[in-house]
């Protein structure tokens, strides 16, 4: 009797202790269940944090040099000289080697980006799409260094040997290669779109006798076009954005001209130019990296959200 | 009486179908238009620059000479730069991820801050670069050192583990995470013994392409001022450093002077891209094991 209360008593402890440890544990972990949240939400500001640092340091510097260059001079000037004894910021001439850039670019990603589309999501077999799209996707993963090697060591010379009158740097071929590099962007974008049109909408129009060929443009792009249209937009901003391609193969010469055998200078070229070395800390050339780079911010963030605004806007439902 | 003219329709049909069949080749013409720009580009890449690649090209230090250029010092930037790159993106981004897909209210704080994950997707490579030299090489002074690199990178390469990490938890039933608060488990032992290590195969795939794509960065390094000569090693995250992109750069650059100096950088490209691809083939390798487990 005596030995079995005693153990009895010896458990009931035991329970007691077990109890105050449970509860322990338990406040313990309900203070890790309010601590997680305000962690985690702490951790996702930093995104937020990383756009205010951005949009701060751009602007706060850019405001220095706008004290020093009136703004209107900056946006409408035609001469660009930094270094000069009497240095002038005009904005125009990087803003033309950004745009003519852009636009060979375009011209070469957008035919064959979308007919590349075309050709994966309406005609492909299954198979073929399977083997040909994480090839094109290889094309988007090359580092753009590569890009710039290759524009300057080669499509440059070739282009030369062609037309000899274009310069050995010259803005046609790093617009070429970076059209090249923005390809399977805009294919894999539209294709997406493409392959979302249901196929009930292409048996409608193959059963009314269209070709194949009418399906696609009458039918399908149409159904499509919000998605096709942003990733032409998207395809514009990278190509706005784009720095290596242009500064390995397009020279830093800084002439207002519409001449593509030249060498231009984009916005992003500049960056690289004057932040590479000739800048100290508080000179003029240095604040004007800022002016330049948050009118690039500025280009790229309004492409991105109209790129959103069509995609989102002129979707059709089905 | 007719109403369809047979004839007609038979005239028309041949050039309709024949104009269907000559834009078929077109088509492929143009998706294969891209591969043979990629074809051309790597046989120009390995024909220029395999000859140089030796033991002493992996492990030697820069030289003023070419056939006694090495790119070691490159490597170890790279590698000490990655070193920072893949912790810290793994712990925001999947601190993130956690965040906007388990813990956050629907509500206008989590769409901004999505919305806001999105843009910074969009920003200019160049743009973090001048937030990395005004933030971490200026005023928190630490120089054009690893660590002011490598942060950077992590924040140019954030976005694409953000949206990967938020797609694999959300491709984790739900009833895996409802068994386990049925049994008693409170949100955070949920999470961080269900849903994570679920969807660990998807964020490991989205850490290996974000690396991958930190490591060909240049245009952020570039405005941070990394020398264009270096010859000590980097031996911590406070040195100086080159990397290889950098180094590609540089020598590219050079190339207009010296032919050597082409080749050198097509060697380098070589050594980079066999990287990226060790590195996406483990991605593909993961995706393909772990692909539909539930």
């Amino acid at each position: 009797m005596t030995t079995n209360s005693g153990s009895e008593k010896k458990s009931a402890v035991n329970v007691r202790e077990m109890i105050a440890e449970k509860k322990r544990k338990r406040n313990f972990s309900a203070l890790t269940e309010k601590i997680i949240p305000i962690l985690l939400l702490i951790i996702a500001s930093i995104s937020i944090l990383t756009t205010v640092g951005i949009i701060y340091t751009l602007l706060s510097e850019a405001f220095e040099f706008f004290k020093r260059i009136p703004i209107w001079e900056f946006i409408s000037g035609t001469v660009l000289k930094p270094l000069s004894q009497e240095p002038e910021f005009g904005l125009l001439p990087l803003l033309n080697g950004t745009i003519i850039s852009s636009v060979i670019a375009m011209l070469v990603a957008g035919p064959i980006g979308i007919m590349s589309a075309v050709y994966l999501s309406e005609y492909a077999s299954e198979k073929v799409r399977k083997t040909l799209k994480p090839l094109l996707e290889i094309l988007a993963g090359i580092p753009t260094i590569v890009y710039g090697f290759f524009a300057f060591t080669f499509v440059t010379p070739v282009i030369r040997a062609v037309f000899p009158a274009v310069e050995a740097t010259n803005i046609l071929s790093p617009g070429l290669v970076m059209g090249v590099m923005i390809i399977p962007m805009i294919a894999s974008l539209s294709e997406d779109a493409m392959t979302s049109v249901p196929n009930s909408m292409r048996e409608g129009a193959l059963a009314l006798g269209a070709t194949k060929l009418e399906t696609t443009f009458k039918v399908v792009i149409p159904a499509a076009l919000s998605g096709i249209i942003s990733s032409f937009v998207l395809g514009i901003s990278r190509a706005i954005g784009e720095t290596m391609i242009v500064t390995i193969a397009s020279g830093s010469s800084k002439n207002f001209t519409f001449d593509i055998t030249q060498s231009m200078q984009t916005m992003t070229a500049y960056i690289v130019e004057v932040s590479g070395g000739e800048a100290p800390a508080g000179s003029t050339i240095y604040y004007s990296l800022y002016a330049v780079a948050l009118t690039l911010f500025v280009f790229t963030l309004i492409m991105n959200l109209l790129a959103r605004y069509v995609s989102r806007k002129f979707r059709e439902e089905y | 009486m007719k109403y369809v003219d047979q004839t007609l329709v038979h005239k028309r049909m041949n050039s309709r179908v024949l104009k269907n069949n000559i834009l078929k080749q077109v088509f492929l013409i143009a998706t294969l238009f891209g591969l043979a720009v990629l074809a051309i580009l790597i046989f120009r890449v390995v024909t220029q620059g395999i000859a140089w690649i030796d033991w002493n090209f992996l492990t030697g230090k820069l030289s003023t000479f070419p056939e006694k250029a090495g790119i070691m010092g490159a490597i170890l930037g790279t590698s000490y730069l990655m070193l920072i790159v893949i912790p810290v993106t793994l712990i925001i981004g999947v601190g993130t991820a956690i965040y906007m897909e388990l813990y956050a209210k629907k509500g206008k704080l989590q769409s901004f801050i999505a919305t806001n994950i999105s843009n910074l997707a969009g920003v200019p490579s160049i743009v973090y670069g001048l937030l990395g030299l005004t933030i971490f090489v200026r005023v928190m002074d630490f120089g054009n050192v690893v660590l002011a690199g490598g942060l950077t990178l992590s924040l140019l390469v954030l976005p694409i583990v953000i949206v990967a990490a938020q797609e694999a938890i959300r491709a984790v039933p739900g009833h895996l995470s409802e068994a386990s608060y049925g049994m008693g488990a409170t949100k955070w032992q949920t999470v961080k013994k269900i849903i994570l290590p679920a969807a660990l195969p998807g964020i490991i795939t989205g850490a290996i392409l974000a690396v991958s794509r930190a490591i060909g960065e240049t245009a952020p390094l570039t405005v941070l001022g990394i020398p264009a000569f270096l010859l000590p090693f980097p031996e911590g995250i406070f040195d100086t450093f080159t990397a290889l992109p950098m180094q590609i750069y540089y020598w590219t650059l050079d190339a207009s002077l010296v032919d050597e100096y082409a080749y050198l950088a097509a060697a380098t490209i070589i050594v980079l891209l066999v990287l990226l691809f060790i590195l996406n083939a483990i991605a593909v390798i993961i995706r393909n094991k772990f692909q539909q487990r539930y």
